[in-house]
């Protein structure tokens, strides 16, 4: 393979509203190379490719494409310049034929009429480089989504792709399907193409990547040679710095001063989950440590009521409990700090007061409506105790900035005095300060006697919270780690290779 | 794993048949049957004559439902297209009688008017994502009111060429002129929205947007022009049916084709096209506008029901075009479904190897 920069990124920043998403990134790729970009959620993969193809405009930085400076206006611009991208969720027209799907918009034409025959022979040709034979007259809906994925790639080749984006093209791919992708992606390699791959199976990267360029928190972490970078090192540069022994605060209570069982999951499968035994103890911190993808919320939304399980049961106080839905969940004392807030948390629209009034109103229904005094003294109560900066309680939520968010959506949980409070990267995109008072506070909650389970990217978070740890990976529980036990080299390991001692 | 591919390939390919052709399938299936039973009870049913007439009964609605069908298809609605009629109507009734304008000049301006008022109902839905219901809705009262502007009174056309025009036939029969002027143009643009629809990018892109409009900006089809064509499309076939309503009236009258966007709509829909946008045919749409047709034909030769059994047998007819259409969408639910089971059975197969290798 000659190797020679074919793109290179120097200083790409892009900020959104309240969040810098990249931070002065360099990126570089080289003809003939299949280059994995990874980071957890929020490191700025996604950011960084929109960029790169169109979808958003760059604030600074310079991006040389064929050694020319070159600045996509759309992602059909950059397409038509070489750069082209395959989503995880496809982006074609069902209902159309698969012939069509690949010639959508630039359909070979013959005496100013659509030339069908010929569009059905060259996709018939497009698809056959990448080894697939396939009645291009099918509908798109009804092929699976492995094809459909190679459908799309088939499109960006043919529209002379020089650079393929590949955006978690595996994750929703079995694996003799994955093997056949990889045998594609190879085979476009050797003809000089090159490949961005994002993931989050290490695994992978592994078995076809030549080069890692790994983002945390919008910054560049390293480019690295797969054959030189460890897997457990690989994990470290993922979830942060080297993590020792005194990052644990001592605030905890070490070991088993956990009360009863308050939840209990017994040989629960799931959809797109393995087989898992857990338990929330009452007064306990559980933490759950694993990369992007390994399950970590998939768990959380079965403990909330709104992924249910396909066998195995749910105890509740010891009692087999069917969690029908969130409100169901919800009248069981259970709340749910989703981790998306703006998408499923916060109502924008609404002031800070309804926002954090919502949940209680809800289990009361609305025929039991609360007095404006009543909801004030709880509202300001809240406000106070969590330093939720707002002018007042009427603001809107969307005025505030995305960590006061967090914490009223925080406040609204804990207005209705749950008895198990989920929450899922509670500290995302919020800044250190607020990171730090959430952190307290779930440490004060546990020693009220609320059972807490507590999700985050940031490994160092996890372990300096919790007083059990589950660890996840490939959407499997597979090591439990409890006291000296939980330190950061651990964990990675586990991540990284899988359970030690199962 | 090529086994496996196989396989799933051949289960739904099975679906790919039923989802595509049920719909058109059923609609020719319901214009046969309702042909051979007019056929069966009534003398004379299967005359040229009557065939004839159910083109030149029907020809404007037909005309409405080639545009209609296009903006369906887009994932659009068009509420103007019976106003528009009305307008049309009064409006070259208007110009050749009161103002004795010569009555091509008098088409070509409604057809103007139609046309650009379409054109611009499409730029309000798509520069400024407003609903098409609402702003054809606006579209709609607004000519609706512009009929009766140009005058409350019908008023009879006894302009000799514009007679001569309506008369003009493909042939004679028996003394009668046989598929008129009126039913021509319905079958010429029957045609015409066949070939743009099959054979040309404009039509093509059409199916994307009504498929997956985020799709189609990703891929990089030019969807605001589209949007913007399909609407003045529309407008121009409404301003097209109102020559034909003339023609067949012979006469404006501002109350023309109260409601006739609803007739529209139900021809469009048993016709076989999806209301959701992305799929459908003009050719089932032709299908949808003739069983309207013959419902109508043969209540008359029945001659004792009330013309209310018109559209109570529209309404049921609706009724299960719309329990098919929901039938078929839940089918799409039932793919992913068995998807979704596929992938689970892989990943516990998953779980089953990996934890095997620990033990």
């Amino acid at each position: 393979m000659v190797q020679s920069e074919l793109l290179e990124i120097r200083g790409l920043s892009k900020s959104f509203p309240g969040v810098r998403a990249l931070t002065d990134v360099d990126f570089s790729l080289k003809s003939g190379e299949i280059h994995a970009l990874l980071g957890e959620n929020g490191a700025g993969k996604s950011t960084l490719i929109k960029t790169l193809t169109g979808v958003y405009k760059k604030d600074a930085g310079k991006v040389f494409f064929d050694g020319k400076e070159f600045e996509a206006h759309s992602p059909a611009h950059a397409g038509q310049n070489g750069i082209s991208t395959v989503y995880q969720e496809v982006n074609l027209i069902p209902g159309l034929s698969v012939a069509e799907n690949i010639y959508l918009g630039r359909e070979p034409m013959k005496y100013g009429n659509i030339d069908w025959k010929q569009m059905r022979a060259g996709a018939q040709k497009a698809l056959a480089k990448l080894r697939i034979k396939l009645d291009v007259n099918q509908e798109l809906s009804s092929c699976s989504i492995a094809i459909q994925q190679m459908v799309s790639i088939a499109r960006a080749l043919d529209v002379s792709a020089k650079v393929l984006i590949l955006d978690e093209p595996t994750s929703s791919l079995d694996e003799g399907e994955v093997a056949s992708l990889f045998e594609v992606m190879r085979n476009l390699r050797s003809q000089g193409i090159a490949i961005v791959f994002i993931t989050h199976f290490l695994d992978q990267v592994y078995e076809i990547c030549d080069r890692i360029t790994v983002l945390r928190n919008s910054k560049l972490v390293g480019v690295f040679n797969v054959n030189e970078l460890s897997k457990v090192d690989l994990v470290t540069h993922m979830l942060g710095k080297e993590l020792d022994e005194e990052s644990r605060k001592s605030h905890k209570k070490d070991g088993q001063s956990a009360g009863d069982v308050f939840m209990e999951l017994k040989d629960v499968v799931a959809s797109g989950l393995g087989q898992m035994n857990l338990k929330v103890r009452k007064g306990e911190v559980l933490g759950f440590a694993g990369l992007l993808g390994s399950g970590r919320t998939e768990v959380a939304e079965i403990l909330f009521g709104i992924r249910k399980p396909l066998s195995g049961e749910l105890l509740l106080n010891g009692k087999k409990t069917n969690l029908k839905n969130p409100r169901n969940a919800i009248s069981h004392g259970i709340a749910f700090c989703p981790e998306d807030r703006r998408r499923e948390g916060i109502i924008a629209d609404l002031s800070v007061r309804e926002n954090i009034i919502l949940a209680i109103q809800a289990r009361r229904g609305i025929f039991r409506t609360m007095s404006r005094k009543e909801q004030q003294r709880i509202v300001d109560k809240y406000i106070e105790e969590l330093k939720i900066a707002t002018p007042d309680a009427e603001q809107k939520v969307q005025f505030l900035s995305g960590g006061n968010q967090q914490k009223v959506i925080l406040a609204r949980w804990l207005a209705s005095n749950p008895k198990f409070l989920i929450l899922d990267e509670p500290t995302r995109g919020i800044d250190v300060g607020v990171k730090l008072d959430i952190q307290d506070l779930v440490g004060a909650l546990s020693e009220e006697g609320m059972a807490v389970l507590f999700i985050s990217s940031e490994l160092e978070e996890v372990l300096r919270s919790s007083e059990r740890v589950l660890v996840l990976r490939d959407r499997n529980i597979v090591d439990e780690l409890t006291g000296e036990d939980i330190n950061g080299a651990k964990v990675m390991h586990t991540i990284a290779e899988g359970s030690t001692d199962v | 794993m090529e086994n496996k591919k196989g396989a799933g390939m051949k289960l739904n390919l099975n679906l790919n048949l039923t989802k595509k052709n049920i719909p058109i399938l059923s609609s020719i299936g319901i214009f046969l049957l309702l042909y051979v039973v007019g056929g069966l009870f009534f003398n004379g049913f299967f005359s040229i004559g009557v065939f004839s007439n159910l083109f030149y009964d029907n020809a404007f609605l037909g005309v409405l439902a080639v545009g209609m069908t296009l903006v369906i298809i887009s994932g659009g609605i068009d509420l103007s297209v019976g106003s528009v009629i009305g307008f049309t109507c009064t409006f070259i009734a208007y110009l050749v009688e009161v103002k004795q304008m010569n009555p091509v000049l008098a088409m070509f301006l409604s057809l103007v008017i139609g046309t650009t008022a379409g054109t611009l109902m499409g730029f309000l839905i798509h520069n400024f994502k407003l609903p098409a219901f609402l702003v054809t809705l606006v579209g709609m009262f607004l000519f609706r009111g512009l009929a009766y502007q140009v005058s409350l009174e019908s008023i009879p056309i006894r302009n000799e060429l514009f007679l001569e025009m309506s008369q003009v036939g493909l042939f004679e029969y028996n003394g009668r002129t046989l598929f008129p002027m009126a039913s021509l143009i319905f079958i010429f643009m029957v045609m015409l929205g066949v070939y743009m629809s099959h054979f040309r990018k404009f039509g093509r892109n059409i199916y994307a947007i009504g498929g997956s409009e985020p799709s189609a900006v990703l891929m990089g089809l030019p969807v605001g022009r589209t949007k913007i064509m399909v609407y003045a499309f529309s407008g121009f076939c409404s301003a097209l049916g109102g020559i034909v309503y003339t023609f067949y009236l012979q006469s404006g009258y501002a109350l023309a084709g109260v409601g006739m966007e609803l007739n529209v709509i139900a021809a469009v829909v048993i016709g076989g096209t999806l209301l959701t946008g992305g799929a459908g045919f003009i050719e089932g749409t032709l299908v949808g506008v003739l069983i309207l047709g013959l419902i109508d034909t043969i209540l008359n030769f029945y001659g004792q029901l009330s013309s209310w059994w018109f559209r109570i047998f529209i309404g049921l007819l609706l009724f299960l075009f719309i329990l098919l259409q929901t039938w078929l969408t839940r089918s799409n639910i039932f793919l992913k479904y068995a998807m979704k089971q596929q992938q689970k059975r892989n990943d516990a197969a998953k779980g089953l190897q990996e934890t095997s290798q620990h033990s």
